[in-house]
């Protein structure tokens, strides 16, 4: 387990470098209801110390814990037109952007980082649930396309961690065209022969599980995850049944065939850095397969 | 009988004066020619006029007119040697979208459509045109079989979403949406859609990702439903007209956002009022896409297909 040396030393150093204030704060889990001290929670990743419900995590702390000794490159992402539909609900969308911006360090719900996992080089890219539900419109979509396009140019695997209630409404009809968008990116990882994988974390729904989420090679999940198309409640009111217990969380997916592993945010790491350090053999088969041919080819004779 | 939206009331009155009169002038000798006319010619100032300037709520209305073409219209109307064919060869049959082989102005073509089907016992077998899994595995089917023996492939996209359920959920909705965008994106043969009804969100995408996307002129075209989006952003299903208005779901919006490709007129008082006029329409729309798309290298015409997804919204 070297999770604990990578990733929670150095954040419980960073933390007590900095952050003095946080540690007296106290997080009341949402399972268990049993208070945690905010410093353990952070070091234990959030997940809780006494039922091991894993709480919702930043992007910022997502991505140092995944990459090798917490060290990442931000990818920049390129501008997208900012409030393309001057959209209007109770409030006008432009100031919710501007309000969120101010509660977060990403300019929107996806960031882009570069960095190693197990020594290998790879992408990682962050929704971040709480920047507007991690919804998925013109940023979301050039972010995603930026990690893949960017996993192309350094011939490398791309992780994508997925957190979202779905498209973004205030974008319309332009967040549903990040489905068919995202898609591509997809595409084009693929014919360049590197890993996809996809991490499923709580909550993951709508148009991006209908769309790059349920794209992967591999499909990962926290545990106790939401995760499906349509939202319960929405379920609830087409059917008008209660729905069974269990449904649309990680282990009833697994259960379905749509994951192929629930894995504990502890060994997430470490399950990545193994999973491409599998599928990252390409290039050796092919070194080796240049030399085999002209050895080969005068048996054949 | 026609069917009366709320907001055509005026017209129907008109009309419905129009239809006495006329009933008036085959029992007896009264010469109510010219009163005719000219109230014939009132009603149609009228339909221009309410119809000219159309509310993003209420064009939802009429592209959701149980009068309003279906796809069995459209083959019905446009597609001859019709094959339907059924099965996602894993798990049923789903007839939320229908689909087959056939000839479109002579060309062969893959079909593939939802269905919302007509009369209460229609709608039930069709499930309101909401797909469940099966029924998007289906399109893919069909896709890659069109890809396989170099048949063009046109959709018609007529749905208020996916099927929001605990048995879709089941069999894994999400996946099936996705692997349809995908293989919408994948296939080497020119996709031509049609948004002929309601372009209800994924599940309207699904079969929606191709060359060319032509809009029929009071078709909508929504990330969610109004009355979806009123209930999430308004926290009130009465604020549908108002979502509808700010989700910008009408063809002319769309073409501006550069999200679809064409605009097909619709007859005078929408599709509903005259089925066969909208079905020939749309058929010579597509005929032409699919003339310009004919002889296109496959892999230059996938690569331009996805290309326009990867740059749609850039540049707004
Ligand atoms: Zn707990």
């Amino acid at each position: 387990m070297n999770w604990l040396t990578n990733t929670v030393l150095p954040k419980i150093r960073a933390l007590g470098a900095k952050k003095e204030v946080k540690d007296n704060l106290w997080t009341k889990c949402p399972a268990c209801a049993q208070m945690v001290f905010q410093r353990d929670l952070d070091a234990a990743q959030r997940v809780c110390p006494h039922c091991g419900h894993h709480m919702r995590l930043g992007a910022k702390a997502r991505l140092e814990m995944l990459f090798d000794d917490a060290q990442w490159t931000r990818v920049p992402v390129p501008d997208v037109p900012m409030d393309p539909l001057k959209f209007r609900d109770s409030k006008r969308y432009s100031d919710r952007m501007k309000e969120a911006r101010a509660r977060s360090e990403s300019p929107d719900a996806m960031t882009v980082g570069l960095g190693r996992i197990g020594g290998h080089p790879a992408v990682v890219t962050v929704q971040d649930f709480a920047f507007m539900g991690g919804s998925m419109g013109l940023a979301v979509g050039e972010a995603f396309v930026t990690a893949a396009l960017k996993a192309v140019s350094e011939r490398c695997p791309l992780v994508v961690v997925t957190a979202s209630g779905g498209a973004r409404m205030q974008e319309g009809i332009l967040s549903l065209m990040q489905m068919p968008r995202s898609t591509v990116a997809v595409q084009r990882l693929r014919e360049a022969g590197l890993p996809y994988i996809v991490v499923l974390t709580d909550p993951t729904t709508g148009g991006v599980t209908a769309s790059y989420a349920m794209l992967g090679d591999i499909h990962i999940a926290e545990p106790g995850a939401l995760i499906g198309f349509a939202g319960p409640r929405v379920i609830e009111q087409t059917i008008r049944e209660t729905l069974p217990q269990g449904f649309q969380r990680a282990e009833y997916l697994l259960e379905h065939g749509m994951l192929d592993m629930v894995v504990h945010r502890h060994r997430l790491k470490e399950a990545l850095a193994r999973l491409i350090g599998l599928l990252t053999v390409r290039e050796q088969v092919q070194a080796v397969a240049e030399i085999d041919i002209p050895e080969a080819a005068p048996t054949a004779n | 009988m026609r069917v009366y939206l709320d907001f055509e009331k005026p017209i129907a009155e008109l009309e419905n004066s129009i239809r006495e009169l006329e009933r008036t002038a085959e029992g007896g000798n009264v010469n109510v020619a010219d009163e005719l006319t000219r109230l014939r010619a009132k009603a149609e100032a009228m339909i221009r006029t309410v119809y000219g300037k159309l509310e993003p709520w209420q064009k939802t209305q009429v592209a959701r007119h149980q009068d309003r073409p279906h796809f069995e219209d459209y083959i019905g109307g446009l597609i001859e040697e019709f094959v339907a064919l059924a099965g996602d060869r894993g798990f049923a049959d789903d007839t939320a979208i229908v689909g087959g082989l056939g000839r479109l102005r002579g060309r062969s073509v893959m079909v593939i459509g939802h269905e919302k089907g007509r009369g209460t016992e229609g709608r039930i077998k069709h499930n309101f045109g909401m797909a469940r899994p099966e029924g998007y595995r289906k399109a893919i089917r069909l896709m890659r079989m069109a890809d396989r023996f170099r048949v063009p492939v046109v959709t018609f996209i007529d749905t208020p979403g996916a099927y929001p359920g605990v048995d879709a959920e089941a069999r894994g909705q999400a996946e099936a949406i996705a692997r349809a965008i995908d293989c919408c994106l994948d296939i080497k043969v020119p996709l031509v859609a049609a948004v002929v009804g309601e372009g209800g969100s994924g599940g309207a995408i699904a079969i929606g990702a191709a060359d060319r996307v032509l809009m029929l002129e009071h078709a909508i075209y929504s990330v969610a439903s109004p009355e979806a989006c009123a209930s999430i952003l308004w926290h009130a299903s009465d604020k549908a007209p108002d979502a509808a208005e700010a989700l910008k779901v009408t063809a002319a919006d769309l073409l501006r956002l550069g999200v679809i490709d064409e605009i097909v007129p619709e007859p005078l008082g929408g599709a509903h009022r005259a089925a066969e006029d909208t079905v020939r329409s749309v058929g010579d729309a597509v005929g032409r896409h699919l003339d310009q798309l004919a002889g296109q290298d496959p892999n230059a015409l996938r690569e331009q297909r996805r290309r326009k997804f990867l740059d749609m919204g850039r540049g707004i």
